[in-house]
């Protein structure tokens, strides 16, 4: 098990350097400098400032020492565009406000995909059924940025229960509808996803023969079939990590949450590189261990994966 | 792998062609497809909707750029959806008509999913063909870089991209293209990795037929078939990222839009309460969706041959 992990861990290094060489090459190769602005700079400031963030500096040795600031002192390095703020003070601002709506969208949308599975699996080809279905198609072809303006048209401008943006360090009422926004496609997903498993593992030889010998149908369920049907929603759950930073930006955006979707989009307007290519980095690197701890959880599971 | 269902399926089908001619493997699916009527249905949607994209524009009684000049700072109350001034969708708030915006919106979208799709298939196809084909360390060093590609999040290079290249069109589509041909390319290899054992194949080779003619008559239309159904499924994807880049104002330049810019501009307008501007771009992206959905369904249905 170890040895399994230090090896995806190893993998793990030249995904990220790769991401860091591409954006660092794409970063010399764009056209424009990130001091390029409406106000004309004299030749002379730009020099300086050239000088000042290391980018008269080869490319090898831009690359290197973009490394080593960040290996050795976790430096992603500052800003081109706030002289007094660094990538760091600007990930530390936004991150913690993702991480907890985030957190929540991602509860919910693994609790209540998986009840809307199982219930749907076990009333299978009923009414219920159908109707998870319907709202599951329905959620999928919803997207948080499509949801978002019908849940303040709906939610604030007709029944005026919930504030239209705004975060107030995360007050309940700011935060029911981004994690909505944000889970419900996942929702939708993963009840799909745990409804067909469910299904599957009703059919095989093992629950015929839990229920030959006289158990219960809840003890078959909770006892047989929940485990092996939750193991496909388990390798689902790192896309679904991804989708809640990635949906981050429309949250950010829609509700004014000022989380590192934010923080990303501005840097994009912004051509504010050195943020944009930091706030990849890290979410590249929190893939790759999601991914990582996703894998590691299926083993302990799955009596029969073996590493 | 082989069930015994499937086995009985062929044997009865080796009686059948004694007395009528044989199916092909596109006969079949067609025949399966129709009787899907959600797909079918859906497949009459998009074609309504790509004719709607194409030749909606010709017939509106406005450009996509121009603007009204009499409801110009008066959109709210009078921009509304009617028939007598020729804005049969309403305006947005430039006063501009949005049937035709809409139109044209559609167009980008449906180019934009189609062409990054193209893409997408043509690299992830030949990739995971040469792969699961040549095999051996190649596969194994082909597979490797797919893995590490995919731990990129994507969405983030694309912006990066879009901002440090400048917003086009030609960039949107190779952006989107280039970094979604990843899951093509897996489930291609796979395939072609099962298929090049295959009796079939073999019986192909013992009897003399070319290499060549083993990929083109036997190979490449088995791979059709979950090339195919993917493709339904990735187009839709492909619409999702293009809106979602619109959403966030780097996708296609104004007075250019698509239906990610157009719900992102009515969702900003719902708080002065022109919803039309919300309604009629949302509805036309999600039915395009929907239909994409349901008829990659039914292709999947016609063409899985594990699911008959």
């Amino acid at each position: 098990m170890f040895s399994y992990i230090a090896r995806r861990l190893l993998v793990a290094i030249p995904t990220l350097l790769i991401l860091i060489v591409l954006s660092a090459v794409l970063m010399h190769a764009a056209p424009g400098g990130p001091f390029n602005s409406e106000r004309k700079l004299s030749p002379e400031v730009i020099a300086n400032l050239t000088a000042k963030y290391g980018l008269d500096q080869p490319l090898w040795y831009q690359i290197w020492a973009y490394i080593r600031d960040l290996v050795l002192h976790f430096d992603f390095g500052p800003s081109f565009k706030y002289k007094d703020r660094t990538v760091n003070d600007i990930i530390a601002q936004g991150f913690p406000v993702t991480l907890k709506y985030g957190f929540w969208s991602f509860i919910i949308a693994t609790v209540l995909g998986i009840v809307a599975g199982v219930v749907a699996a076990i009333n299978h080809n009923k009414a219920t059924d159908y109707l998870v279905l319907t709202i599951a198609i329905v959620g999928a072809v919803l997207p948080g940025y499509v949801l978002a303006p019908i849940m303040v048209l709906f939610f604030t401008l007709y029944l005026g229960w919930l504030p239209g943006g705004g975060w107030e360090d995360g007050e309940w009422r700011y935060l029911v509808m981004p994690v909505l926004a944000l889970a419900t496609g996942y929702i939708a997903s993963i009840a799909r996803l745990m409804r067909s498993s469910m299904l599957e593992t009703l059919n095989s030889n093992f629950v015929r023969t839990a229920r030959a010998k006289g158990l219960p149908e809840w003890k078959v369920i909770t006892g047989h079939v929940m485990k092996p049907a939750l193991l496909p929603i388990l390798s689902y759950l790192g896309p679904v990590f991804v989708g809640m930073v990635t949906g981050s930006v429309v949250i950010d955006m829609y509700f004014s949450t000022g989380g590192i979707g934010k923080s990303f989009v501005d840097s994009a307007l912004n051509r504010d590189y050195s943020v944009m290519l930091g706030i990849t980095l890290l979410v590249g690197a929190l893939t790759i261990l999601f991914n990582l701890i996703v894998d590691v959880l299926y083993a302990f599971i799955d009596p029969k994966i073996r590493y | 792998m082989v069930s015994a269902q499937m086995r009985a399926g062929d044997l009865s089908g080796i009686t059948d062609n004694f007395e009528i001619k044989g199916r092909s493997l596109w006969a079949d699916a067609r025949k399966r497809f129709m009787a899907n009527k959600a797909a079918v249905a859906s497949l009459f949607i998009l074609i309504a909707i790509a004719l709607f994209s194409i030749l909606g524009e010709p017939l509106a009684a406005w450009t996509h750029e121009e603007i009204d000049f009499d409801l110009i700072g008066s959109v709210e109350t009078k921009g509304m959806p009617s028939f007598e001034n020729g804005h049969y969708f309403g305006t947005d708030d430039l006063a501009r008509d949005l049937f035709a915006r809409s139109a044209q919106g559609t167009r980008i979208s449906l180019m934009v999913g189609f062409v990054g799709t193209f893409i997408a298939v043509l690299v992830g196809t030949v990739y995971g063909a040469v792969a699961g084909y040549v095999g051996g360390r190649t596969d194994a060093v082909m597979m490797r870089i797919v893995d590490i590609l995919s731990a990129i999040p994507y969405m983030f290079v694309l912006i990066l991209l879009l901002v440090m290249f400048g917003r086009s069109m030609f960039m949107i589509f190779v952006g989107i293209g280039m970094l979604s041909w990843l899951g093509m390319a897996r489930i291609v290899r796979g395939q072609t990795l099962s298929l090049k054992h295959k009796e079939y194949i073999e019986a192909a080779r013992a009897s003399g037929v070319s290499s060549w003619m083993i990929i083109l008559r036997h190979i490449l239309p088995n791979l059709m078939g979950v090339v195919t159904v993917y493709t339904t499924l990735l187009i839709p994807d492909m619409i999702m990222a293009e809106s979602f880049i619109s959403f966030l104002g780097l996708g296609v330049q104004e007075p250019l839009t698509s239906l990610g810019a157009l719900i992102a501009e009515g969702a900003k307008s719902i708080v002065q309460g022109s919803l039309w501007q919300l309604y009629f771009p949302l509805a036309f992206f999600v039915v395009t969706l929907y239909a994409f959905y349901f008829v990659g369904d039914g292709l999947r249905d016609a063409l899985d041959p594990k699911d008959r």
